[in-house]
């Protein structure tokens, strides 16, 4: 996977990342081979012969390679200059999904190109956006600790999150949260994160306890508080201290007696519901999803159950600490996890190598992200180290989701392993993504807009 | 200004570490701790084939097979490779309606899979087998492939070889630990069962790779860590499987049994119980009909193994034992004379007898005289010197007991009946402490409360043969490769009667010889052979119907050096010198001639053989079984 470079364009280029990308590639080759090989094949014709999907992905990293290549020889200026006009681009093809769309595992998010291949424009809008979130962050006009200029870019982020959960592509929406990460560190106000977390407990635990138990338990903490604030608090503020712990309480209350029970009823389908469900360990009622009972007329709704969770814990648990071995894993022989070459590769490394080679490999993404953390923060251009930071930020969120939902931490949500799942747009769109950030930071001695 | 927020690159930083460090967690208790993964693993991916071993043959004493081995082949199917099947043809090969066939695919589909090979009809006969063996091309998904079935060449000796039949639930509960599985197979009855451990060798265990619809992806490592199946040992019997042909047929058309043993070893030379069956019966895929046919319709039940299932009354040939015992207490001597004018009447109760005269012991034995034995058995019984007939019929019970009786012989064949010897406890329930002689009198003409298997009063023969001593009667002589399981050992164990003198037998032995020569068993003589024999006569009623009397042989031959002991009886044959004697004398020519002599007695096999001995309770069940057959039949039709 090493590229060739020339003179001019290889100055400056950080070649821990460039090497750290190929290796990862090559991993996930490895892994869809893994996953496809039958016995008794000719492995090295099957790998030219383009009809699997690891000689597929060998072509798509050939393609990679040529784009990365054509980034690393353009001008840096160009990703500044077209940022926002890229993000327009961005935006109108995912509209364009709705019109041209095409029906790929129950989501309409494909463009279908010539020679079969498809483009998901949603995975390409990753990039557009975090170009945008940078250009606009890194304006001089912009403050970014006021709260106008904070919106505008939580709408930068959402617009196209908003676009995917139109598409069914839940994952793909969830991944421009991450975003909140990068306007973190620059200057969103922590409480952001934290009020977040706090909500996101607040839906874990109403899944997890009791409703009415966790609704006791809340008032009893609330009137705790207030008792505590009470003494603490001056005479003059305890009418409005009290009363914004009060209105807190009530609105923890009410999300946890009604929001939460509503999204799982109304917004999410049953599936999602029940993936969710599965993975605290409880089974879900579908006939109270609005949603699938409105599709009960049309066709008897199958019961969707935790097959992949259950199949791909399995594998990964049945690799024991050093793994079966290159292609000697039973499960990913067998063909017992579902989507094993794309969303649950991860299962295949699990199984074949172990707790010590996942840990390798996580040291190894682990390693990658603080690199890039690294990147940005040398950047004197504050483009360059926003976009940087989106970078990490998204691949974070994707390894993180991704390797989660394999080991049961994590509803299953549709998200790719980083440079490992196969599937030509993922592939690309990491590709671009880092080797966009590579030629910024090859030229971090000028100062970007 | 970018200065401003650094701090916070740690903190980025640190979710990093953070959320790494929790996937780590997971992975040490998924991967490290929890071993359910790895056998969850192990149960979605492994495929256990078992690959059964041949079972062993069973020779017999000329070591010819005479229980083997032979391939049949199931039609196999894969329901999902299935479609383009030309149906028609192959119901009509099957002669199978189409409806038929689509029930079976449903039922195979719903039960296996439809991408898995399940067993569309097995055990072909070999002439489907041919005809669909030509025609295999016209039935893709179809399969023919091979299994090892048990055959008998000989067609005979059915009840002692047994059969094997597929383990049920009950089974695999009480041998929990032999490693028995759903499907395999196990020797029911016969010697099948009895030497189960020896015959079934050792099953060999292949492991594949399933994937996740269930089909076999090939051999898990190559094969590493499969174990081979061994062939079960190879038996051989002490049968002589001529002898054996020959006992069935000429119990054609009787019901009754044959047990001949080599009274020097103690090995069965045959052991026939009719009305037997080909074994070949119960291999094929009629199996189960001719199974279900024999066990439930068929009035002679020609399952049970008379020969060890079954107690009768010994009737005379028990008078042997009784006048050995008397002898060896010295109540009687071969002085001793007892007349009889037809009938003894010493209990007050008549009790009729064949012959008239003065008899001592040895006459008594060649004419069967009741009156004789009468006396003698009330003279063990109110023996003087003991006075207490509780004591003295323990003493007659002893002697019984060393002669084999009234206890389980031990035979390498299940389901063996002990007969039964009764005791004064139990005659004390009956007549109260005081009980007589008299009220006994039955047991001495073999009568009465005392039963015995027929291989038990073979034995008695063979003991009377070898003059007080025996080895337990046994099918099996050697294992091939050796006894592992030490199965064989007790039957190379010399067992001795009470003492008894020499002197004693060798009167016994005149008395039997002269059974054949001037006695009840006349008939039955063998040319040039010195033959010694007592015939047995017993009455028997079924349901209050009086019957014709169950006719027994006992003998031994020659008498200077006894090589086979033989006990025949036929169910409500009559008298036993015309049925049970003669087939006892030509068994006796023909195990120690290796054939018949003259025409004459080959004559003689074909008149016994078509002699119907069929007890008439049995006929008419028979008939009627027939006659609603026919109904059921011609009901059948109509509804056609």
């Amino acid at each position: 996977m090493n590229r060739k470079n020339n003179n001019l364009a290889g100055e400056g280029i950080d070649y821990t990342v460039v090497w750290l990308y190929g290796i990862l590639v090559s991993i996930g080759v490895l892994c869809i081979f893994m996953v496809e090989y039958k016995t008794n094949t000719n492995w090295l014709a099957t790998f030219l012969g383009g009809k699997t999907n690891y000689s597929k992905q060998l072509i798509f990293g050939g393609i990679c390679a040529l784009a990365a290549t054509f980034i690393l020889l353009t001008d840096s200026k160009i990703f500044t200059a077209f940022a926002n006009l890229s993000y327009l681009l961005g935006i109108l093809l995912m509209l364009a999904t709705f019109v041209l769309g095409k029906n790929i595992n129950g989501s309409k998010s494909w463009i279908p190109l010539a020679g079969g291949f498809n483009l998901q424009p949603a995975e390409l809008c990753k990039i557009f956006t975090s170009l945008a979130i940078a250009k606009f962050i890194s304006r001089q006009e912009i403050d970014f600790t006021n709260i106008k200029s904070q919106i505008v870019a939580g709408l930068i982020a959402l617009t196209p999150a908003a676009l995917s959960i139109l598409q069914h592509e839940l994952g793909l929406a969830l991944v421009y949260l991450s975003l909140l990460i990068a306007m973190y560190r620059e200057g969103l106000p922590a409480q952001f994160l934290i009020i977040g977390s706090c909500f996101g407990l607040l839906a874990l635990a109403t899944l997890i306890v009791e409703r009415d138990a966790l609704s006791i338990t809340l008032t009893i903490l609330a009137a705790f508080i207030i008792f505590l604030a009470y003494r603490q608090v001056r005479k003059k503020q305890r009418l409005v201290t009290i009363a914004a712990i009060l209105s807190i309480w009530i609105l923890c209350i009410g999300v946890q007696r009604y929001v939460v029970p509503y999204v799982f009823n109304n917004v999410l389908e049953c599936y999602q519901s029940t993936r969710i469900y599965s993975m605290v360990g409880k089974d879900y009622d579908c006939s109270l999803n609005k949603k699938s009972n409105e599709k009960v007329t049309g066709k008897a709704a199958r019961k969707p159950d935790d097959y992949n969770v259950r199949q791909s814990k399995i594998a990964i648990g049945s690799g024991g600490f050093f793994g079966r071995g290159f292609l000697k894993g039973t499960q990913t022989r067998g063909k017992y996890v579902p989507e094993q070459d794309t969303d649950f590769i991860f299962t295949s490394l699990g199984e074949a190598f172990g707790f010590v080679g996942c840990t390798i490999f996580l040291g190894l993404y682990l390693y990658f992200l603080f690199r890039i953390v690294r990147i940005a923060e040398r950047q004197r251009s504050a483009f360059s180290r926003i976009y940087a930071y989106c970078v990490a930020s998204i691949l974070f969120f994707h390894i993180a989701v991704n390797v989660s939902m394999t080991i049961g931490l994590f509803p299953i949500v549709g998200i790719t392993l980083p440079l490992i799942s196969y599937g030509g747009s993922s592939l690309l769109t990491f590709t671009v993504l880092i080797f966009i950030m590579l030629r910024l930071d090859a030229d971090r001695q000028m100062v970007l807009r | 200004m970018s200065a401003f927020n650094q701090n916070r690159s740690r903190i980025v930083q640190i979710i990093f570490i953070g959320a790494f460090i929790l996937i780590t967690l997971q992975l040490i208790n998924l991967q490290v701790f929890s071993t359910k993964y790895k056998m969850a693993a192990d149960n979605n991916a492994f495929y256990r084939k078992v690959i059964y071993p041949d079972r062993g043959i069973i020779f017999d004493r000329k070591k010819r097979a005479i229980l083997e081995n032979t391939i049949s082949y199931d039609l196999v199917v894969i329901p999902a490779e299935s479609k383009g099947t030309d149906t028609l043809a192959l119901c009509a090969l099957l002669n199978i309606d189409t409806a038929t066939y689509k029930k079976r695919m449903r039922d195979l589909i719903f039960k296996n899979g439809a991408v898995k090979p399940s067993v569309f009809e097995s055990l072909l006969t070999t002439e489907n087998f041919a005809r669909l063996n030509e025609n295999m091309y016209r039935f893709p998904g179809f399969t023919l492939s091979e299994r090892s079935v048990r055959s008998y060449p000989y067609d005979c000796g059915a009840a002692v070889l047994g059969y094997t039949a597929e383990v049920d639930t009950g089974f695999l509960r009480r041998h929990k630990d032999e490693g028995y599985e759903m499907g395999d197979y196990f020797g029911t009855t016969g010697l099948e069962n009895s030497y189960e451990k020896i015959l079934m060798g050792q099953r060999g265990i292949k492991r594949f790779i399933r994937d996740n619809k269930g089909r076999i992806q090939g051999p898990w490592e190559k094969g590493e860590f499969d174990t081979a199946a061994v062939a079960g040992k190879n038996l051989y019997s002490s049968i002589d499987v001529e002898l054996q042909q020959l006992g069935e047929k000429l119990m054609q058309n009787k019901v009754g049994s044959i047990v001949a043993i080599d009274p020097k070893t103690g090995g069965i030379l045959c052991m026939v119980s009719a009305p037997t069956y080909n074994p070949n019966y119960l291999t094929g895929n009629q199996r189960k009909k001719h199974l279900v046919d024999m066990m439930y319709f068929d009035p002679r039940k020609p399952l049970l193994n008379r020969t060890v299932s079954t107690t009768y009354s010994p009737g005379s040939t028990f008078k042997t034992l009784v006048g050995i015992i008397g002898m060896a207490e010295g109540v009687i001597d071969d002085q001793m004379t007892v007349s009889c004018g037809g009938s003894y009447l010493g209990c007050g109760r008549r009790m009729g007898c064949h012959a008239a005269g003065t008899f001592t012991l040895k006459p008594a034995i060649s004419k069967s005289c009741n009156s004789y034995f009468a006396v003698a058995f009330r003279r063990i019984l109110d023996n003087a010197k003991v006075n207490n007939r509780d004591i003295t019929l323990g003493l007659f019970n002893e002697y019984a007991y060393s002669f084999g009786l009234g206890k389980k012989l031990g035979v390498d064949l299940p389901s063996e009946r002990m007969g039964n010897i009764p005791t004064s406890k139990y005659y004390q329930k009956i007549f109260g402490k005081n009980w007589q002689a008299c009220n006994i009198i039955s047991n001495s003409i073999g009568q009465g409360e005392i039963t015995t298997t027929l291989t038990q009063l073979a034995n008695v023969m063979a003991i009377i043969a070898n003059k007080g001593w025996y080895y337990l009667p046994h099918l099996i002589d050697s294992v091939e490769g050796g006894d592992d399981y030490e199965m064989l050992a007790r039957f190379k164990v010399k067992q001795r009667t009470k003492n008894i003198a020499e002197s004693i037998f060798e009167e016994v032995h005149e008395g039997m010889q002269g059974t054949m020569e001037f006695g009840t068993g006349a008939y039955a003589k063998v040319p040039g052979i010195n033959v010694c024999g007592k015939t047995g006569t017993v009455e028997n009623a079924y349901r209050g119907e009086s019957l014709k009397d169950h006719a027994f042989f006992g003998a031994f031959a020659p008498r200077e050096n006894p090589r086979i002991a033989i006990a025949v009886m036929c169910e409500n044959a009559g008298f036993g010198a015309t049925s049970a004697a003669p087939i006892a004398s030509l068994l006796i020519e023909k195990y120690l001639r290796d054939s018949i002599a003259g025409p004459e007695r080959k004559a003689k096999i074909e008149q016994l053989a078509n002699m119907n001995l069929i007890p008439p309770q049995m006929k008419r069940l028979m008939t009627k079984q027939d006659s609603t057959k026919k109904v059921t039949l011609k009901k059948s039709i109509a509804k056609k």
